[in-house]
């Protein structure tokens, strides 16, 4: 059954800026999805607070708008629930890395088999352009009475520490680039985090459009502007861990640390890491809980129509039992 | 004598007893923490409770893993036990501090188990005893003229008549020690041994209860059990007869289970359907999440059941995991204290913005901030019903004891459900930590009532209608995942689909559908579970309290009885929504009233004028963190019913 785009989009009224970034963002996780054919009853999308919060509303699946930095913890217990769903989480890195950044690491540790999308621009946008937490330290975007006074989180690095094992980024204007990635994201055995770079065209005046299509970064030759961003793909750059041997997790990981610290006139985006040898959450309960492979939580009959339990804890009474 | 503070209790000023005849036995074990206090009081609790007696038995520990005192009283009696004692008829003892601090509040005529190597142990270097209570055990002695050491103690209470039986475990232990196997720990299953063997329970009962405590390690339960022999074996033989009080099994035909709190809960929740459980470790909630962990597969129906338990990074996560369960359709339930209740309350409002079903257990402790974590309190009453910013609906119901934390649980998830809210199961320390006999619980009793889950939503290519104003406020609701049912979920004010809106008409609609559904509960939860009414209506006194204080005020309620003071008591249950009609109909129509509350402002009295505008002038109230005893009870009432209490009655026993 193919999918057709508009039959994803939502009448919900997007209020966006024009020109934001989350435009690409959503036309790319529409398009990933129409081509990946998912029945989208069978989808989340679940949300954070702020601009980006709102994706939830303009896609036609099932949609949580949640609460200010906590989409993870809601799409885990939505996912461990009912593993036949895709759970895609997302929202902006003041959601993700400023008050969520708790979520972010322990999503790290579990690796729930969802996709965590963050769309990163630097601001606070919907509280009128503060800084967040990728802003680097001393820059000043329009809003701010001075330069921010915090150094700049590196989200790749993060996500690498915390045990993600699908670390990439994108640019919410490259959408096709993008929409591969949220395809590979959704379509990887674990939690996959995707950093997108979005351009707030309201408040962050440094990071903008034209910044990262190479204005003021011109060719030494033709003196023509040259896009700061680049494709690690397409660098020969191989970020997939194909063996569960230790030593290769190791290198797959030491060799994103220094990509992931370029950032500027050259900035990598595509998939800086990818392992999935590292069992899922999933697989871990059913691990412990065979059980829980067949029967997950939301696929358990629990009474009969006249609300008799079905559960029988006549063998845990016994085990109480003292007359 | 002078009883030392904080171990006042009131026999010493009288005659040592209570004033009902009590037919039941309390004995104390005590130790240092990590040194095995909980394996001979739940062998002891066991054996009296398999030999057909009725056993209460309560807990009472520090927040620390190793060195600090722990107690664990533990009452046996051939009738219904409700609550606990301050006297103890038999202490039972492996170290010096428990002797040092509990010895005082041995009956007259009671009896006190220790070893005589810890005689010469000065009292002063007992680290872990609060300088406020070696003071005034100090001078306690100090006023007898008995030196500062065990020996002194004991002495203290040998001039009071209290029995003393000095064991000495190393001895024995090496003569039991012959025989091979793991033998360290055992002394306070001798101690456990000694108490019978005074009391003349049959030793065979004692060893099917240490077997069956160790039934995983038969190897450490036959060293135990060798050990046990040789302590029986030596009091028989040393003191056989000596002690005047005996109890032995008593028959009986009902069908009994001996189970804590925390595990009430937790098999409530495997029957009511509960498959998604999450938590972060907190005392004295994780008890229940633990239970859950080790009960985690089960029979259902014909496929294999399974709880899924979720330990979070934080509460925030357990809460909001909960409720991503219950949005999939999944019963999803997590379990608290005080902090992490906290930490929860945005989450709350989010479930009840969006009309999804979760249940929250949360056991009060001590607060406020981190309080006293492994203590008692009823503090949470006005922050349960409360907490969160905005209004939405919510179900708070408070259980009173075991019985009803069981029963409840299934209540709880059926209004969840059918109300389409976060519902606040309201327990506590007291409960959470109390072991008792209980009738066997009837499963046939549980109805699981789903509401209006629509598993088959489509409707004609329409976007489905999550949110639909209906008359009764309540809308199907499909799982995530439904065929049909796709509509979202916000934070924010939103329309019949789900989609923000700040349309000040729709905004009144929704604020009328969401909070009329509490009006709509108050209907249909049936009295019940809105409240309990004991004694007669007309009684000279009324006592109106809530939650796990109920044991003390029934137990205390048939000691007046005794002595011809009628009273009634109405234990509330339902706190959100407030049973208005009936606490006014109740209330307007009693003679006197008292109410009794484990808080120090009387939170539930305050609620009632609210609601009512009856104001109860006359409270009972205790914050000391440990839970009211029935005696402190009994007199506290036995002085309101006189006219002789003060307006507020601070109860402070407890050590």
């Amino acid at each position: 059954m193919a999918l057709k785009l508009t039959s994803l989009k939502t009448e919900a009224h997007n209020d966006w800026c024009p020109g934001c970034g989350d435009f690409g963002i959503l036309s790319a996780v529409q398009m990933a999805l129409a081509e990946l054919e998912v029945e989208p009853h069978r989808v989340a999308v679940v949300s954070g607070v702020g601009c980006s919060g709102k994706t939830s509303h303009f896609v036609n699946t099932y949609g949580v708008h949640t609460l200010h930095g906590r989409p993870l913890p809601f799409a885990t217990g939505i996912k461990l629930s009912n593993p036949d769903l895709e759970v895609i989480a997302c929202g902006g890195d003041g959601d993700g890395l400023g008050i969520g950044a708790g979520h972010f690491v322990n999503a790290g540790r579990r690796n729930v088999d969802m996709a965590y999308i963050v769309f990163d621009n630097g601001v606070y946008g919907l509280t009128k352009g503060q800084a967040s937490p990728t802003l680097k330290l001393g820059m000043k975007t329009k809003s701010l009475p001075a330069a921010n006074i915090n150094q700049g989180i590196n989200p790749i690095m993060l996500a690498l520490a915390s045990g993600y094992t699908f670390v990439a980024r994108g640019y919410a204007y490259d959408v096709r680039h993008l929409k591969d990635l949220i395809k590979r994201a959704i379509q990887h055995r674990g939690t996959a985090f995707l950093d997108v770079l979005q351009p707030c065209p309201t408040y962050n005046d440094i990071l903008t459009k034209e910044y990262w299509s190479g204005e003021g970064h011109l060719g030494a030759l033709d003196e023509r502007p040259i896009p700061r961003t680049y494709k690690l793909e397409q660098t020969g750059y191989d970020p997939v861990v194909r063996s569960p041997a230790q030593a290769e997790m190791e290198e797959k990981t030491k060799q994103a640390v220094p990509k992931s610290f370029e950032f500027g006139d050259r900035t990598p985006i595509g998939v800086f890491y990818q392992n999935e040898h590292v069992p899922t959450y999933e697989d871990r309960l059913a691990q412990e809980t065979p059980s829980y492979r067949d029967w997950p939580p939301a696929k358990q009959d629990i009474a009969l129509e006249d609300g008799t339990p079905l559960a029988n804890i006549s063998s845990l009474l016994d085990e109480l039992r003292v007359t | 004598m002078e009883i030392p503070h904080p171990y006042s209790i009131r026999q010493h000023t009288k005659t040592g007893d209570f004033p009902v005849k009590r037919d039941d036995f309390s004995w104390m074990i005590g130790g240092a923490q990590g040194s095995g206090v909980d394996t001979p009081a739940s062998i002891f609790a066991k054996a009296a409770a398999s030999g057909g007696l009725h056993v209460y038995g309560s807990r009472e520990y520090y927040s620390n893993i190793k060195g600090e005192h722990s107690y664990f009283q533990v009452r046996i009696g051939p009738r219904v036990l409700r609550s606990h004692v301050d006297t103890v008829d038999m202490l039972a003892t492996f170290d010096d501090e428990t002797v040092a601090r509990h010895a005082w509040a041995v009956r007259n005529g009671g009896a006190i188990l220790y070893d005589p190597g810890l005689s010469e142990n000065e009292i002063a270097n007992i680290p872990t005893i609060e300088p406020n209570a070696l003071k005034s055990i100090g001078s306690a002695l100090e006023k007898e003229g008995l030196p500062q050491t065990i020996d002194g103690v004991i002495g203290a209470a040998r001039r009071r008549g209290v029995h003393i039986y000095p064991i000495p475990y190393a001895d024995l232990l090496e003569e039991a020690t012959q025989s091979p196997g793991p033998h360290a720990r055992t002394s306070n299953v001798m101690a456990v041994a000694g108490s019978f063997s005074l009391l003349g329970f049959p030793k065979e009962i004692l060893d099917a209860a240490v077997r069956k405590h160790f039934r995983s390690k038969p190897k450490v339960a036959e060293a135990n059990i060798g050990a046990a022999s040789s302590a029986y074996k030596y009091v028989l033989d040393q003191f056989g007869g000596s002690f005047g009080y005996r109890i032995g099994p008593s028959k009986t035909t009902e069908k009994r289970i001996l189970i804590r709190g925390s595990s009430a809960v937790g098999l409530g929740k495997i029957l009511s359907g509960c498959r998604l459980q999450t938590y972060y470790p907190i005392t004295p909630a994780s008890d229940e999440s633990e239970y859950l962990e080790a009960h985690n597969s089960f029979e259902s129906g014909v496929g294999k059941g399974s709880v899924t338990v979720i330990q979070t990074e934080d509460e925030i996560a357990a809460i909001l995991m909960a409720i991503g369960g219950g949005l999939a359709g999944v019963r999803s339930s997590t379990s608290t204290s005080g902090p992490g209740f906290s930490l929860m309350a945005e989450g709350i409002g989010w479930a009840g913005m969006n009309e999804a079903p979760v249940v929250v257990t949360l056991y009060q402790r001590g607060g406020p901030s981190t309080g006293m974590p492994t203590r008692h309190e009823q503090g949470d009453l006005g922050f349960a019903i409360h907490a969160g910013h905005g209004e939405f609906p919510r179900i708070v119901l408070a259980s009173g004891d075991l019985e009803e934390s069981f029963y409840d649980v299934t209540k709880a998830f059926n209004y969840a459900e059918k109300y389409q809210l976060p519902v606040i199961h309201l327990l506590d320390k007291a409960l959470a930590n109390t072991d008792q006999t209980c009738p066997m619980f009837n499963p046939r009793a549980a109805k699981i009532e789903r509401g209006l889950l629509a598993r088959n939503p489509i409707k004609g290519g329409e976007a489905f209608k999550r949110f639909e104003l209906t008359p009764t406020g309540i809308s199907p609701r499909p799982a995530i995942g439904t065929e049909g049912g796709i509509y979202w979920n916000t934070g924010d004010e939103h329309d019949e689909h789900g989609h923000i809106s700040e349309d000040p008409t729709n905004r009144t609609a929704m604020m009328e559908k969401r909070m009329g559904k509490l009006a709509l509960a108050a209907n249909e939860i049936p009295p019940d579970d809105r409240f309990h009414f004991f004694g007669p209506r007309d009684a000279p006194l009324t006592i109106v309290s809530w939650g796990s204080t109920k044991g003390a005020i029934l137990d205390a309620m048939d000691a007046l009885k005794a002595e011809g003071i009628e009273a009634g008591f109405l234990q509330i249950r339902l706190a959100s929504p407030f049973p208005t009609a009936d606490v006014t109909g109740i209330l307007s129509s009693a003679r006197a009233l008292v109410g009794v509350e484990m808080n120090y402002s009387g939170q539930m009295a305050d609620l009632i004028r609210e609601k009512t505008g009856i104001a109860i002038q006359q409270r009972i109230v205790k914050y000391n963190g440990r839970p009211m005893s029935c005696e402190e009870v009994y007199d506290a009432l036995k002085a309101v019913a006189s006219g002789s209490a003060p307006k507020r009655v601070v109860l402070r026993n407890g050590a």
